[in-house]
């Protein structure tokens, strides 16, 4: 069977590269980290790779927002090989910082969304409403959603940790807001451990109906806020030592559709 | 191409006015907490300069794309971005003084570069503004408390900040420092006037030297022998001789105090995993086959004093590169952080001047530390607050760093012929022994102040300079590292030319900004920077790894053969010394020490009092949980990642609701891998009034408990001192310093230990009027364990209604400066000090640790602040279980008062929950030792402590439920 590739964009500042490696790796990819600078020298890079990972951490420091000034560098440097891959059937997961770079850059929730201005976003992720940086974990449950990321898991609820001050999910207005919803484009609710409607901490940062991740339209493109690579293997649960160490971490499923999804592809 | 003027531009940005502004919200209610009249409501506004051969037109684009947030934001450019609308509205603007590092502008720099625009200047800024009658006093205090630190930052009330230009250019002059015939007293007001530290003795040493040469010092080597010389490059103290007198008079004499302690504890316990200890900038022990780890905690006190966030940020960045620079390059996966601070309480009037709230102080030192080591990628994972009203004014800050490195990686030294390259941050004026921008060298529209001392660091800058250099550590393209830190280039270059010699040409080092001397170039310590000696054949290579990672590296000179450190200026010499005199021209130290308090025997004798005024246990376990230094830590744990690199097996906080206090953390280096290190620290100064040598003792016997309660391994366990201590030229400080040496190396050794790296901070005394405060003597052990199968790992939570539980080790009737003082009516310090039996503790960690490996134990958790009440709480809410116990059996309680049983802080002690059909298997292990079942847990959430009261009597002590304990403990704002 072939071997996935997977194209992992690092910049400066990215730090969850490390860990999303090996949980795609552990899902049977091979990982190639490739430095943004490079990248936009030599966009053809791309066409080598089925799966673009955008890890998590503070690029450039988030010194002008959460994921701003890359998504700017891939706005000016990248946006046509970028939509490319994506139309060539390409795999895009954004996680923490890449999900605000996603939705920075317009990729997410999607083309359709972005009405003639490339600039203007259609979402954001803005500052928790508690007003500071949260490492916690929280349960999620998986939308209903055509995604080839989360095929076979809809309904399905998980646990994942956050860590982030910027994740609270809000929409240019109410339209889009449905329109995602509608679309079958959440990937991810926060919700409270019994499965009731969540409240703070629950849902961490306050985010518009409890997203914590979308899809474009398509479902290949994937972006949420918490860190399903942090979850990869039994022993990083929180509770662990009351609750047993699990056969499979949660966060692997994600990782395993995507290569699967890629092999066949 | 742009044809436009060159023109300044100033874009406001603020939240739309429809949406809820928390951060506003938060700002207006700072003034309630700090007594202030509050504003009707509160704004923030960012504020960006940009200069440059701009149109308007592209300003509003970038104003709109790039600074602001379409969904969220709006932005205005040279106009107010919020109406007033005829309101009352007061504005305080804040921007940075000049030269203070702002790591906001070199990110819009290359954002504006990818969009082809160049600017001649950038700036930023914020703005706060204040619905409601204020008057300028309210808004002068609330910039000074909450809005802005004076050290490096200025405040504009109700006018636009004026935007600061460095200019200049310094001419070269090359300076000489007539030393030879000067007289004592002119000696030392040269070394006062150069804030060169050097004593007289030393002064003499280097007039010596240069009679022999025939000539006087450049100011540029006097100022490399400062540095070189310096107590916190040399540890002149520590490592000088000392001549100590006992409580009786009894006299020992000291050559090397630290050599002969803790060295030597590290020599006599020979550890076979030890692989570099005391000569690199970490201590490096043996992981496995392939990797080891490399651990080192800094100090980082005094700057954290004047600008806590900065000054925090700082350490933690420093220690990083520490590791960055130990062997050739380890990989940080973890930070500790230990703080000390003043009590939390504290009335403002109660502060001695110039210093900060200690509030002020914990949550910038918080954010810093957040902001360093979340950006960084590095999981902060262990540490400790610890609240006494003499840190007022001197803070202490412990920042530790952990790394991972090849063991095949781990020897260095720069070869002649090697290039000396500087490798990341620009080098500028930062933190030049508080040297001030001269007015002449720097015009600025406001006054020109002193901003060199103060730093703020910038980690993404690092955290290239980190990638970057661990690809050119696999491809081998450097032969030798260290990190820039205390004393800038003199330090790095010397230290690592030490056996070589070096030629450095000055002028080649890239600056932030022109006007710097070539000693300032030299001795900057301007953050962010390593210094590599390269193979001429890598070079290349290593440029083009920089310049695709977008690092600046630059070579500034080459290592010799030699001996000589040859430093010039655009072709001049302007320094020319031996290798030999720099490194081995220091004269000793002599100190007298002298130690009149209680020690061994006289801890021993203080006597418990008795009849203190009765007061309900329940209230005395709510008031211990509730104490800062007991409560709660949540607040600033959740604000750090500490789980980012996916090592993290057990966190800071664990149980039922995530929220326990575990005793140590435990990751994997290796991710993937089984095999993990647990993390822990012992600090107890309130023990050092007391009995300065039986608190290291104990210091070591909590940092060992922490990490033996969660799985670590006895007999792979390392350590590291680091001592912060009031002035030790005094003789009675440097007495409770060298008792601190010697208990501490006593309880290494007994529990076989080794040191593999320490440091030390000796002025925390701050002096105001007439007053001196001096700090407890302040002794932070941090122990790094191999967990053999982090899948045995135990957390302190209990698990089971059912399961027993056992009391290990002895309890005395040792309420000295415990937290039952504290709390209650009692001095701090009456009461005996807790003693260790560290032959008993010893065999006790031993035969746990082989319990928990045979998995016989469910939870554990140490017993330290609060004694036997506290642990029992904490293990009962972090479990969401209830506990019952009956004291009739704690090993050596028959005799002891209530108080002393429920609250004593005897060491060596732990809570043990056992599955009922195991607990034989406990009793048979621990034969011999103190161990008792004392309880179990239940299913109702209550905490019930009982004591038979005469025959079939009981009297109940404490009898409270979870919930309540909890909220206590939860209940204290610490953040």
């Amino acid at each position: 069977m072939s071997q996935p590739s997977v194209l992992l964009l690092r910049t400066a500042g990215t730090n969850c590269d490390e860990e999303a490696a090996f949980a795609f790796t552990q899902a049977g990819a091979r990982v190639e980290p490739v430095h943004i600078r490079r990248l936009a020298e030599q966009p053809g890079l791309l066409d080598e790779h089925r799966i673009l990972a955008l890890p998590g951490g503070f690029s450039y420091g988030d010194d002008l927002g959460s994921g701003v000034v890359l998504a700017h560098e891939i706005r000016q440097r990248l946006s046509e090989p970028f939509s490319r891959f994506v139309e060539r059937g390409g795999l895009v997961l954004g996680i923490c910082n890449g999900f605000q770079v996603l939705v920075k850059t317009g990729l997410l929730p999607g083309a359709a969304y972005r009405a003639g201005d490339a600039s203007a976003w259609a979402a954001t992720l803005t500052y928790n409403d508690s007003q500071r940086f949260e490492d916690r974990w929280v349960w999620l449950e998986v939308g209903q959603s055509d995604s080839p990321f989360l095929i076979g898991q809809a309904g399905r609820r998980v646990t994942f940790p956050v860590a982030h001050g910027e994740g609270k999910f809000v929409t240019r207005d109410e339209d889009t807001l449905r329109r995602i919803v509608d679309g079958r484009q959440v990937a991810f609710r926060y919700v409270g451990a019994n499965g009731a409607p969540p409240a703070y901490p629950e849902n961490p940062n306050g985010s518009l109906a409890d997203i914590a991740g979308i899809t474009d339209e398509t479902g290949r493109v994937l972006g949420l806020m918490p860190h399903p690579e942090r979850y990869a293997l039994p022993w990083q649960h929180p509770r662990w030592t009351r609750e047993g160490l699990k056969e499979e971490a949660d966060g692997m499923f994600l990782f395993r559709n995507a290569v699967n999804y890629a092999r066949g592809a | 191409m742009s044809t436009a003027e060159t023109t300044l531009y100033r874009i406001e940005v603020g939240l739309r006015e429809d949406l809820p502004d928390p951060a506003g919200a938060g700002l207006a209610g700072e003034f309630k907490t700090l007594g202030l009249p509050a504003p009707e409501r509160a704004r923030t506004v960012r504020l960006y300069w940009l200069e440059g051969p701009f149109e308007r037109a592209q300003m509003e684009a970038v104003a709109r794309e790039l600074f602001s947030d379409p969904v969220t934001e709006r932005c205005a450019i040279d106009a107010p971005v919020y109406e007033t609308n005829g309101q009352s509205v007061r504005s305080v603007e804040v921007v940075r003084k000049p030269g203070v590092m702002d790591p906001v502008v070199g990110s819009i720099r290359k954002a504006l570069a990818d969009r082809g625009l160049h600017p001649t200047l950038i700036a930023t800024g914020r703005k706060a503004l204040f619905y409601g009658d204020l008057d300028h006093e309210t808004l002068r205090l609330a910039g000074r408390r909450i809005l802005a630190n004076e050290s490096i930052e200025e405040i504009h009330i109700d006018c636009a900040a004026p935007v600061h230009r460095i200019r200049g250019q310094a001419p070269f002059v090359l300076r000489m420092v007539p030393l030879r015939g000067k007289s004592d007293a002119e000696l030392e007001q040269i070394s006062k006037d150069g804030t060169l530290s050097l004593t007289l003795a030393e002064m003499k040493s280097i007039v010596a030297h240069y009679e022999l040469l025939g000539r006087d010092p450049t100011d540029v080597e006097l100022e490399t022998i400062a540095q070189t010389w310096s107590e916190h490059c040399r540890h002149k103290t520590l490592k000088g001789c000392v001549e100590f007198t006992g409580p009786g008079g009894q006299k020992k004499r000291y050559e090397n105090l630290l050599k002969e302690t803790i060295v030597h504890a590290t020599e006599t316990v020979n550890h076979p995993a030890c692989l570099s200890v005391f000569k690199d900038n970490a201590g490096v022990v043996a992981f496995d086959e392939q990797w080891a780890v490399t651990f080192k905690v800094e100090t980082h006190n005094h700057p954290s004093a004047i600008e806590p966030y900065g000054g925090a940020g700082t350490g933690i960045g420093g220690v990083i590169r520490d590791t960055l620079g130990t062997g050739l390059g380890a990989k940080p996966i973890a930070n500790t952080d230990v703080f000390c601070f003043g009590l939390p309480d504290t009335p403002f009037d109660a502060l001695p001047a110039g210093t900060l709230h200690p509030r002020r102080v914990m949550s910038g030192v918080v954010s810093g530390v957040r902001d360093y080591g979340n950006r960084m990628g590095i999981p902060t994972v262990n540490g400790a607050v610890h609240f006494d009203p003499r840190y007022v004014g001197n803070p202490l800050v412990y920042a530790g760093s952990v790394g991972l490195i090849p063991r095949n990686q781990i020897e260095k030294a720069a070869r002649p012929g090697d290039l000396i390259v500087a490798l990341g941050g620009r080098t500028g004026r930062d933190g030049i022994h508080g040297a001030t921008f001269s007015s002449v060298e720097l015009t600025s529209e406001s006054e020109a102040v002193n901003s060199g001392a103060v730093q703020i660091g910038n980690a993404i800058e690092e955290k290239k300079v980190l990638d970057v250099m661990l690809r050119a550590r696999d491809e081998g393209l450097y032969s030798c590292v260290t990190d820039c830190g205390a004393g800038g280039f003199s330090s790095a270059v010397g230290e690592m030319g030490e056996h070589t010699g070096a030629e450095v040409d000055l002028e080649t080092v890239p600056l932030k900004y022109a006007g710097l001397s070539y000693t300032e170039i030299w001795i900057s310590e301007a953050q962010e920077r390593m210094v590599l000696a390269v193979p001429p054949e890598h070079w290349a290579r290593l440029q083009a790894l920089c310049r695709e990672e977008d690092v600046e590296a630059t070579a500034i000179g080459r290592f010799a053969s030699d001996g000589q450190l040859k430093l010039r200026y655009r072709g001049i010499a302007v320094g020319e010394m031996a290798m030999s005199f720099l490194h081995g021209g220091l004269p000793k130290v002599e100190r007298k020490a002298v130690w009149n308090g209680p020690s061994d025997g006289g801890a021993a004798l203080r006597a418990e009092p008795s009849g203190a005024p009765p007061q309900a246990h329940a209230d005395v376990l709510k008031a211990i949980l509730a104490h800062p230094t007991v409560a709660s830590k949540h607040r600033v744990i959740r604000q750090y990642d500490h789980e980012v690199q996916g090592r993290t097996v057990l966190k800071p906080l664990v149980g039922a609701s995530d929220d326990g206090p575990g005793d140590a953390a435990v990751i994997t280096p290796v991710l993937g891998s089984t095999k993990g290190i647990a993390l822990s620290n012992g600090l107890c100064p309130q023990f050092t009034d007391l009995d300065p040598r039986e608190m290291a003792k104990l210091a070591v016997d909590e940092a060992l408990r922490n990490s033996v309660a969660v799985g670590g391994d006895p007999a792979h366990t390392f350590i590291l001192d680091n001592f912060s201590w009031g002035r030790t030229s005094r003789p009675e400080q440097l007495g409770s310093l060298v008792l601190t040496c010697e208990g501490a190396t006593e309880a290494a050794i007994a529990y076989g230990l080794p040191f593999i790296s320490g440091k030390d901070s000796l002025n925390n005394e701050y002096a105001f009027g007439e007053k001196t405060i001096a700090i407890p003597g302040t002794l932070l052990v941090s122990a790094l364990a191999i967990v053999p199968d982090v899948r045995e790992c135990v957390t302190m939570d209990l698990k089971r209604a059912g399961n027993l539980i056992f009391l290990v080790g002895e309890t005395g009737g040792e309420l000295g400066a415990s937290h039952y003082n504290l709390v209650t009516a009692r001095s701090p310090l009456d009461g005996a000090c807790p003693r260790v039996d560290l032959e008993r503790a010893k065999k006790t960690y031993f035969i746990l640790h082989a319990c928990i490996r045979e998995k016989l134990i469910a939870s554990c958790h140490d017993l330290s602040e609060g004694g036997l009440a506290v642990a029992a709480a904490e293990m009962a809410f972090a479990g969401g279980l209830g506990l019952l116990m009956g004291l009739e059996h704690v090993p050596g309680g028959a005799e002891l008062s209530d108080e002393q049983l429920l609250f004593s802080e005897s060491p060596s002690r732990f809570l043990v929950e056992v599955e009922r059909e195991k607990s034989e298997l406990i009793q048979n292990a621990f034969r011999g030792l103190p161990c008792a079942c004392i309880g179990s847990v239940d299913e109702s959430p209550i905490l019930a402590i009982s004591r038979p009261a005469g025959p079939d009597q009981v009297r109940t002590l404490v009898h409270a439920g979870i919930e309540e304990l909890k909220a206590a403990w939860l209940g204290t704002p610490n953040g």
